[in-house]
């Protein structure tokens, strides 16, 4: 079954390019061939998992594209693929345009991902995360028209570059510690390169994952269509972070250091991204914000080694985020607008998008028997394993996921009266575009079945059900929820939710620009490197003029020897004859002054050759 | 076989340069006839010529000066092939973008072939003599090229590149002198002169001629601070002279490194990697530095190729280091230089070309002046963003495939190089600035009525970014050429 392996990112990546290098000639059929390419791939990603095949190709070293699928590949592979799906029928029910550069940048992405999960060696893995990246960048400038897009796609390109170096330096410490780049060995790395990795990693993982100090590319991602906020901002590409500490969490625990510090990281950014959730009056802002704070728990359970938790996790966000990033996206092309003031009762209007955005909310919210709670609560309890304040800071951030939750909800299901509602659509709407008012009927169906896996995937993680899941990704071992711990999870849902719904939402005023982190990033890093470049191109522009002057004193000294250079001309060498007679020309030829240098060039040829007739 | 190679274009062009009468499309098919030949017969060299006693690929060897133990010596391996066969393909480009070419194309076309015989003729010489003929040679014919073809002050910038290069040639010959001086028998001869290595007992005298020998070799590279002449150079330059220089001419001082300065002065070169290593670096970073400021694009691309020749200096540097565990991180460390010597060869060849196209519609390069070209232009705004993607070292592409193992054997033998790894994001930057500032937003200024790429641009940009794309998905091929050689240069790196 290497083939569906091989078919998995082979198809996607053929499919994606022959639309990009297309382009306008089959813009007509892009649609139809993109969704049959993302159906193909599906049936792949499904066989494969199944088969669980491997194979070994040459990429840089012998093995470098080594391709595997094991349990945690067989799980997330088929659910990227169907997101993928999912995302794109969405896409092509919307009518978004230029089709072919959309689906295939999307594809391209696709392959990228599916290459990512079933790489078994750093060479292919870095690789595809670089063009992860570098798709992401190309999908939220996809309106390149608009001013703002590309500069938000650069900020996203350039942060999530920084956090890759890890993996650069990772790769060449692996070099040092002497066994190889098979993801499998990394671990058994000893001295200090091991920790060169693991920092590497870490630092790789949480750029992607859009964990603190990193979140704020992710605010400006959100510049994006809609579909590729629900695809690469958060079913896939920020996942993909969340996966790569899962995967190489044995390198994080033998570190010692690393694992503490990605759980603590994890849990800090589910608190303080939670907080800036809560404050966001932009939907998209506010998914955003709430996506890396459900990344922090997958980086929770890879610090402290919950990959039962962690995986269930990623496949229930999956679900639910891409949920709620579409319908966000209905929404937008339908009424015009994004902020939370213009949605207000739009529940209402379209009853079907806004049952399956209720559905989706509530599964954020950890309110059972949704998939998110029974997913953050294996994390939880396996942190709670691990250290009593760190399951109190998971606590906390599922709180604050309970509270934007509700936030989201209060508003889409209010009950506007008749002259707010006159109100909205008369000073709300089309602020940001020009909406349609309508929600074509296709656009419901990936809805729906996204609404369904939400509800449903949390069986990966119901205690004692889970059994098959954790051994298929070998995590027989890690603690399981206990009934207490759900109860109370879920007595903490409620009762935050209760609480929104009476009062509102506390509002932080540093939250609202996610605590100013970009402007800290331009500060630090981005202002000092530019402020250096110009100082340096001014020094160079200097060094120019030095030199330049001192090619003036040459040419004095070269228009002194123009006597001897005639005279010693005449007497050269069978070897320098040549020479000569290219000077000769240059002379007849250009400005004069060449064949001066040539000709003193010349003599210091023959000096040369004196010197070493001589010294023979 | 591999004199007919390297003298073809040189007959065909010097015929060219004394048919007065020959009707200018003439001229111009012979050239690009002229460099597909040669191409042809390059590649069936590659495939079919034997290895000999030595080592080297189809060598040859005629007695030449024996009372200067200097001999008319050719000869491929693993590390010059791909340069042999890269200038292949920027020639047959050059000769397919010219196909359109006015200003004198005859002349034009001579003096190029003229540039490929000595392109081809370095890369393959075994003798320092001949090495050092064809490497003045190049200059010569490259000062033709910018002062005939070039624009703006194109006369002072050739002048600058002349004095400046050639000054750097006659380091290269004092330190050739030095190695003859040091070799017993006394040699010019560079595979005797690399088996048994010059000045083996003397560390003073083989480090003197290691300094001559790499501040030649760092002129023409360039590396920080020999670089001056690099910028004036390509901005005055004519589009394919640009492409050249970048391309090859400036490859010709990083394979000196790979080919002379290493393997000849193992001990000198162990002792002093430490410094080499210090000019890659700030050559990497100092170059991506100055190139995110500038607003001239062809300036932009020039800096860049000091970042990219930077990271072949870190890399040759740190294969110089010894260790514990490290032949496999100096291997990978000089199969990446080699590759990167290629990688960069399609990539900014690319890139100059895109950047005559500016001046071919508008006349400036000025960054400045352009916005939302992707609209009137959109061939022209994917070939540039792909070579920005490339040039920024993307997987998928050659110079991902290069950097990675540059980065890899570097640290792999000298961890700390690691504080080089920004030189790629600087890049990744100053490449999406740019390409933001001139492609997207409104279509304002220089952009309205540009017109998009011609046929024949078209094709000379597919042939380059295509081998790119090859290169960065299967390096397999490419790096089994350069390996065992790279095996060799490790070896005698080893005391």
């Amino acid at each position: 079954m290497t083939a569906a392996l091989l078919a998995v990112i082979g198809l996607p990546a053929l499919a994606g390019v022959v639309l990009l290098l297309a382009g306008h000639y089959i813009e007509h059929a892009a649609r139809a061939l993109s969704i049959t390419a993302a159906a193909l791939t599906l049936v792949a990603a499904v066989t494969a998992a199944v088969a669980a095949p491997a194979v070994s190709l040459p990429f840089i070293s012998p093995d470098g594209a080594g391709l595997a699928v094991d349990g945690l590949t067989a799980v997330l592979l088929p659910t990227v693929a169907a997101v993928v799906l999912l995302v794109l029928v969405f896409a092509s029910a919307e009518g978004l345009r230029p089709a072919a550069r959309f689906h295939g940048l999307m594809l391209l992405f696709t392959a990228a991902v599916t290459l990512t999960v079933t790489a078994t060696s750093l060479p292919a893995l870095l690789a595809s995360w670089e063009i992860m990246g570098a798709t992401s960048y190309a999908l939220i400038g996809f309106r390149w028209q608009e001013a703002r897009t590309m500069p938000a796609g650069l900020v996203a390109f350039a942060v999530t570059r920084t956090a890759d170096l890890g993996l650069y330096a990772a790769a060449g410490a692996a070099v040092i510690a002497g066994h190889g780049w098979r993801l499998a060995d990394l671990a058994d790395a000893d001295g200090p390169w091991l920790h060169v990795i693991a920092a590497g990693v870490l630092l790789a993982g949480l750029g992607k994952a859009a964990q603190l100090p990193f979140s704020f590319w992710l605010s400006r991602a959100m510049e994006g269509p809609s579909p590729v906020s629900a695809l690469l901002h958060s079913a896939a590409m920020v996942a993909m972070g969340g996966y790569l500490l899962l995967r190489l969490e044995p390198v994080l625990l033998a570190s010692g250091w690393a694992g503490p510090t990605a759980a603590w990281i994890g849990a800090a950014t589910a608190i303080v991204l939670g907080i800036v959730a809560i404050t966001q009056t932009d939907l998209k802002q506010l998914l955003a914000a709430s996506t890396a704070a459900q990344l922090g728990f997958v980086v929770l359970a890879a610090g402290i080694g919950a990959t039962a938790g962690g995986t269930a996790q990623l496949v229930a966000h999956a679900a639910t985020k891409a949920l709620l990033f579409l319908v966000a996206g209905v929404w937008l092309t339908a009424v015009g607008s994004k902020q939370l003031p213009a949605l207000r009762g739009i529940g209402r209007r379209w009853p079907l998008v806004g049952a399956t955005f209720l559905l989706g909310a509530v599964s954020l919210a950890g309110l059972p028997p949704l998939s998110l709670w029974l997913a953050k609560d294996a994390i939880l309890a396996a942190a709670l394993h691990a250290s009593p304040a760190l399951y109190a800071a998971g606590l906390m951030g599922a709180g604050l996921a309970a509270a934007y939750s509700a936030k989201m909800i209060a508003v889409v299901w209010a009950k506007p009266g008749l002259q707010e509602q006159a109100d909205i659509k008369q000073g709300r709407w089309d602020t940001e575009r020009h909406g349609t008012r309508q929600v074509p009927p296709a656009v419901t169906v990936p809805l729906i079945v996204l609404a369904v896996a939400a509800v449903l995937v949390g069986v990966l993680a119901v205690p004692g059900v889970s059994e098959p899941f954790r051994t298929m990704i070998q995590a027989q071992t890690e603690p399981e929820s206990t009934v207490w711990e759900l109860v109370a999870s879920a007595v903490i849902a409620i009762m935050v939710i209760t609480l929104v719904f009476r009062r509102g939402t506390p509002h932080f005023t540093a939250a609202a620009d996610w605590f100013g982190l970009e402007r800290a990033a331009q500060a630090v890093v981005v202002r000092p490197m530019f402020r250096s470049a110009e100082v340096l191109a001014r020094l160079d522009d200097q060094l120019n003029a030095a030199i330049l002057d001192s090619g003036r004193l040459l040419d004095r000294v070269a228009a002194g020897m123009d006597v001897l250079d005639h005279a010693v001309g005449r007497t050269l060498g069978a070897i320098t004859a040549g020479t000569a007679a290219l000077g000769l020309l240059a002379r007849r030829a250009q400005t004069g002054a060449i064949a001066d240098y040539y000709a003193a060039a010349a003599i210091v040829t023959v000096a040369a050759f004196a010197l070493l007739i001589v010294v023979r | 076989m591999l004199s007919i190679v390297i003298f073809l274009p040189l007959l065909v062009g010097a015929a060219l340069a004394v048919m007065r009468g020959l009707p200018a499309r003439a001229a111009r098919l012979v050239w690009l006839a002229t460099t597909l030949a040669d191409l042809a017969l390059l590649i069936v060299l590659t495939f079919t010529a034997s290895t000999g006693a030595g080592g080297l690929r189809a060598e040859e060897r005629v007695n030449w000066m024996p009372q200067l133990g200097s001999s008319y010596h050719l000869g491929v391996d693993g590390l010059s092939l791909p340069l042999l066969l890269l200038a292949g393909v920027i020639f047959v480009v050059c000769a397919i973008w010219s196909l359109r070419e006015t200003d004198r194309p005859r002349p034009q076309a001579a003096l190029f072939l003229f540039l490929q015989t000595t392109c081809l003729g370095l890369f393959a010489a075994q003798d320092l003599i001949l090495f050092f003929l064809f490497f003045d040679l190049s200059i010569v014919g490259m000062y033709f090229v910018i002062a005939g073809w070039g624009h703006g002050n194109q006369r002072h910038s050739a002048l600058v590149f002349f004095i400046y290069t050639f000054l750097g040639s006659l380091a290269l010959l004092l330190g050739f002198i030095g190695l003859y001086l040091g070799a017993t028998p006394h040699t010019f001869d560079m595979v005797e002169l690399s088996r048994h290595g010059a000045f083996t007992g003397t560390p003073a005298a083989a480090g003197f001629v290691l300094a001559a020998i790499v501040i030649g070799l760092a002129v023409k590279t360039p590396t920080f601070p020999f670089h001056s002449w690099l910028p004036p150079a390509h901005t005055d330059a004519p589009t394919i002279g640009s492409v050249v220089l970048a391309s090859l001419l400036l490859k010709m001082g990083t394979y000196g490194f790979v080919r002379i300065a290493m393997p000849m002065l193992p001990d000198a070169w162990r002792s002093w990697a430490w410094v080499i290593i210090a000019i890659g670096i700030v050559s990497v970073l100092y170059g991506a530095l100055v190139a995110l400021v500038q607003a001239d694009i062809k300036r932009m691309i020039a800096f860049t190729s000091i970042n990219h020749m930077g990271y072949v200096v870190l890399a040759v540097g740190a294969a110089g280091v010894l260790g514990r565990t490290t032949a496999e991180a100096q291997q990978l460390a000089i199969a990446g230089a080699a590759t990167q010597m290629v990688s960069h060869g399609l990539i900014t060849g690319a890139l100059f070309l895109l950047a005559g196209v500016f001046y071919d519609r508008t006349g400036s390069y000025d960054l400045r002046q352009y916005g939302g070209l992707a609209r009137p232009a959109p061939a022209f705004a994917g070939f540039f963003a792909i070579a920005a993607f490339a040039s920024l070292g993307l997987p998928g592409f050659s110079g991902f495939i290069a950097e990675f193992q540059i980065f890899t054997g570097s640290i792999g033998t000298v961890p700390w190089t690691l504080i080089a790894l920004p030189g790629i994001l600087i890049t990744a930057v100053l490449f999406l600035r740019a390409f933001q500032r001139v492609f997207t937003g409104e279509t304002k200024q220089l952009s309205a009525g540009f017109a998009d790429l011609h046929p024949r641009e078209t094709t000379a940009l597919a042939v380059l970014t295509v081998l790119s794309v090859l290169i960065g998905i299967v390096p397999g091929p490419l790096l089994a050429m350069i390996e065992p050689a790279a095996k060799v240069l490790v070896g005698s790196l080893t005391p």
